[in-house]
């Protein structure tokens, strides 16, 4: 068997690439199967499709009211993504410049809260941020700091700050592998050669450190321009994000071609903005 | 007091939806057209059942004397608005041997088939029923289905900071001066939304007519400022905890509410509001066991005893008359629980509307898109 196996390298990367393979065809490329193929269906009364091809579901999907919602998610998207590099990128370079006994320890106390699930992490935020009930606005009344309760709930203040503490790592370890496996001769050649700090750092660490910015950008854009949890609990279901909308098309609506549409096409365009930003950052690289 | 869990039910149920697919088309036939028809009495029922329910609106109590008397353990899950609930089973998942779907829902569920007829052999507590619960619209016979508890959607307040209101208008045409002004909420649910501006306006909360639907979208726009957010799960703990002083919701979880703050209060303006009856019923998806121990657990649940556990727990108003005869006088003559004629008058049922479901949910993401 094992002979076998050495003889013939073909079938070997086959046997090692089996499983992954498999899981993903049927957990990922049947599922996006499905969801295209329902795009072009029409709809079951109360939910499902009747088997009869349409366009209906993409025409509509252009309405402005779906444009407009989904600008919106993609301008939160990219705030939360642009903080979360503000906040991750120098979190990242601490973490990569300690010793390896802190390194560990910091990497840790990151992952810690994902120990614990997303919504209740969200559930607690709550607490904190409601108007008139939440811990903060309470205290800082009680102190008499403020006199009105201060806007922190219901609105994209509160959906872009869930976001960002949700995502956060997502943005930090990419950096923090890139940061770290900067080769430090480089950063001292460029001193070497009176290159500035802001220089160093423009001309050498930035650069370098590219593929990470872009892999933690991406991780953090598609799921904050997908997020539904988020908004209808932070956001108080005051403010529409097209994940919202989707989700509302197969839980309200019965409508599940017109989701499966949205989805389609979103999926559509993350896929070309990703591809675009991998270009450019290769470019650039 | 709904504290359930539900953007992880929604995510579930999204997964399904996304993995299910074909599921719908071929379950009918598998209890339509059984091949061996048994005798009932051969069937032994089995040893657990799953019980797809809304959150906090049975004393778990109930199912340790159930499970004490038959030998049949209650194993409990849980949604959070009917279409959630009926995106789930559509999207293929079995399992579930007892659901409870709105009076509305039991319709769509009828039409799709997806219910499957009840035994009345195993159910003689059916006679614990009072009559107009034996005859309802939707389901005359109770063929499919027996109602469980009923109640009614107006408005929960704060006593103490606001007088009760008397039309909808607090929402729709809301005091910007008024202490609820930014401190209200509406339930997040399209259908009870436009529901509550179409009772406003005086129009049928089933309508189809696109001039009085572009009225009910103006109203529902006018009340968002005045808006904390929009929530079919926390309304009644926020009312409770003071964070909001006005909400849309549902009379069982405001009066629940009241029990952790004795100044809220329930009331219907006097335009009205809306009724509704939520029901148990059996997937057509069950094994014979399965479903023998649901009928048998169903029937529990109609007996006088328990009708009165139910109502003491959730506190709607039970469909069971011999439960209502064991029922506190205080109880039964609340009219926030059993409405007096003249308000039962003008309450409206939510009836399924179809494809054209879709032109209010337009309106309603309009709304919420709306800055």
């Amino acid at each position: 068997m094992i002979e076998t196996l050495r003889r013939r390298p073909g079938l070997q990367a086959a046997l090692l690439i089996f499983p992954a393979a498999s899981f993903l065809v049927v957990f990922f490329l049947m599922p996006l199967f499905i969801v295209v193929a329902y795009s072009f269906l029409e709809r079951g009364k109360y939910g499902g499709v009747v088997w009869s091809f349409t366009l209906e579901n993409l025409q509509r999907a252009v309405d402005p009211l779906y444009f407009n919602t989904f600008l919106r998610s993609a301008r939160i998207a990219g705030l939360t993504t642009v903080i979360c590099l503000l906040i991750g990128y120098p979190l990242a370079y601490l973490i990569a410049t300690q010793s390896d006994r802190r390194r560990n320890f910091l990497l840790l106390a990151l992952m810690i809260p994902f120990w614990s699930n997303f919504l209740v992490r969200t559930y607690a935020w709550l607490t904190l941020l409601r108007t008139n009930t939440g811990l903060i606005n309470v205290t800082l009344m009680g102190l008499g700091l403020i006199r009105e309760p201060l806007p922190l709930f219901g609105n994209d203040f509160a959906i872009i700050l869930g976001l960002v503490y949700g995502w956060l790592p997502d943005m930090v370890l990419p950096l923090y592998a890139a940061l770290s496996r900067l080769d430090p001769s480089l950063l001292e050649a460029a001193s070497d050669l009176y290159a500035p700090g802001r220089r160093v750092f423009t001309r050498v660490v930035w650069p370098l450190t590219l593929p990470g910015v872009a892999a933690g950008s991406i991780l953090v854009f598609i799921p904050s321009l997908g997020a539904f949890i988020t908004p209808a609990l932070l956001g108080g279901g005051k403010s529409l994000m097209i994940g919202n909308v989707i989700n509302n098309q197969f839980l309200a609506a019965h409508d599940w071609p017109f989701g499966s549409a949205l989805s389609t096409i979103m999926i559509g365009l993350m896929l070309l903005a990703t591809l675009a930003y991998f270009r450019l950052v290769r470019r650039r690289g | 007091m709904r504290t359930r869990l539900v953007v992880l039910g929604l995510l579930v149920a999204l997964l399904l939806v996304a993995c299910g697919g074909g599921g719908t088309e071929t379950a009918p036939a598998e209890s339509s057209a059984p091949t061996t028809p048994e005798p009932v009495a051969e069937v032994e029922p089995a040893q657990e059942i799953q019980f797809f329910n809304w959150s906090e609106y049975i004393d778990p109590d109930i199912y340790e004397i159930f499970e004490d008397e038959y030998g049949i353990r209650v194993v409990e899950s849980n949604f959070a608005s009917n279409e959630e609930m009926l995106a789930k089973l559509q999207g293929g998942a079995t399992g579930y041997d007892l659901i409870v779907p709105s009076d509305y829902t039991v319709a769509i569920m009828i039409e799709e088939g997806m219910l499957a007829e009840l035994d009345h052999a195993n159910i003689p507590n059916l006679e614990n029923l009072s009559p107009r619960f034996r005859q309802v619209p939707y389901d005359p016979g109770n063929k499919y289905c027996v109602p469980y508890q009923w109640g009614t959607t107006g408005i929960g307040y704060n006593s103490a900071l606001i007088d009760e209101p008397t039309s909808w208008a607090v929402l729709f045409d809301p005091d910007p001066n008024a202490p609820y002004y930014g401190r209200a909420m509406m339930l997040d649910d399209p259908r009870e939304g436009m529901a509550a501006a179409l009772v406003y306006l005086g129009y049928d909360i089933n309508t189809t007519d696109e001039a009085q639907l572009e009225e009910a979208k103006q109203a529902l726009l006018r009340a968002k400022p005045a808006l904390a957010g929009y929530d079919s799960d926390q309304f009644d703990d926020l009312l409770a905890a003071g964070e909001t002083v006005l909400t849309h919701g549902w009379n069982g979880d405001i009066l629940v509410a009241q029990e952790e703050n004795l100044d809220v209060a329930y009331t219907i303006p006097q335009e009205g509001g809306v009724v509704w009856i939520d029901n148990v019923c059996i997937p057509n998806t069950v094994t014979p066991e399965r479903k023998k121990a649901a009928e048998i657990f169903i029937n529990f649940l109609l007996r006088q005893d328990i009708g009165v556990l139910l109502s003491e727990f959730n506190y709607y108003a039970s469909p069971n008359a011999a439960a209502e005869e064991m029922l506190d006088e205080e109880f039964l003559s609340d009219p926030a629980v059993y409405p007096p004629p003249q308000v039962l008058d003008k309450l409206q049922y939510i009836e399924p509307l179809g494809d054209f479901e879709s032109v209010y949910q337009r309106i309603w993401d309009e709304v919420k898109a709306a800055r």
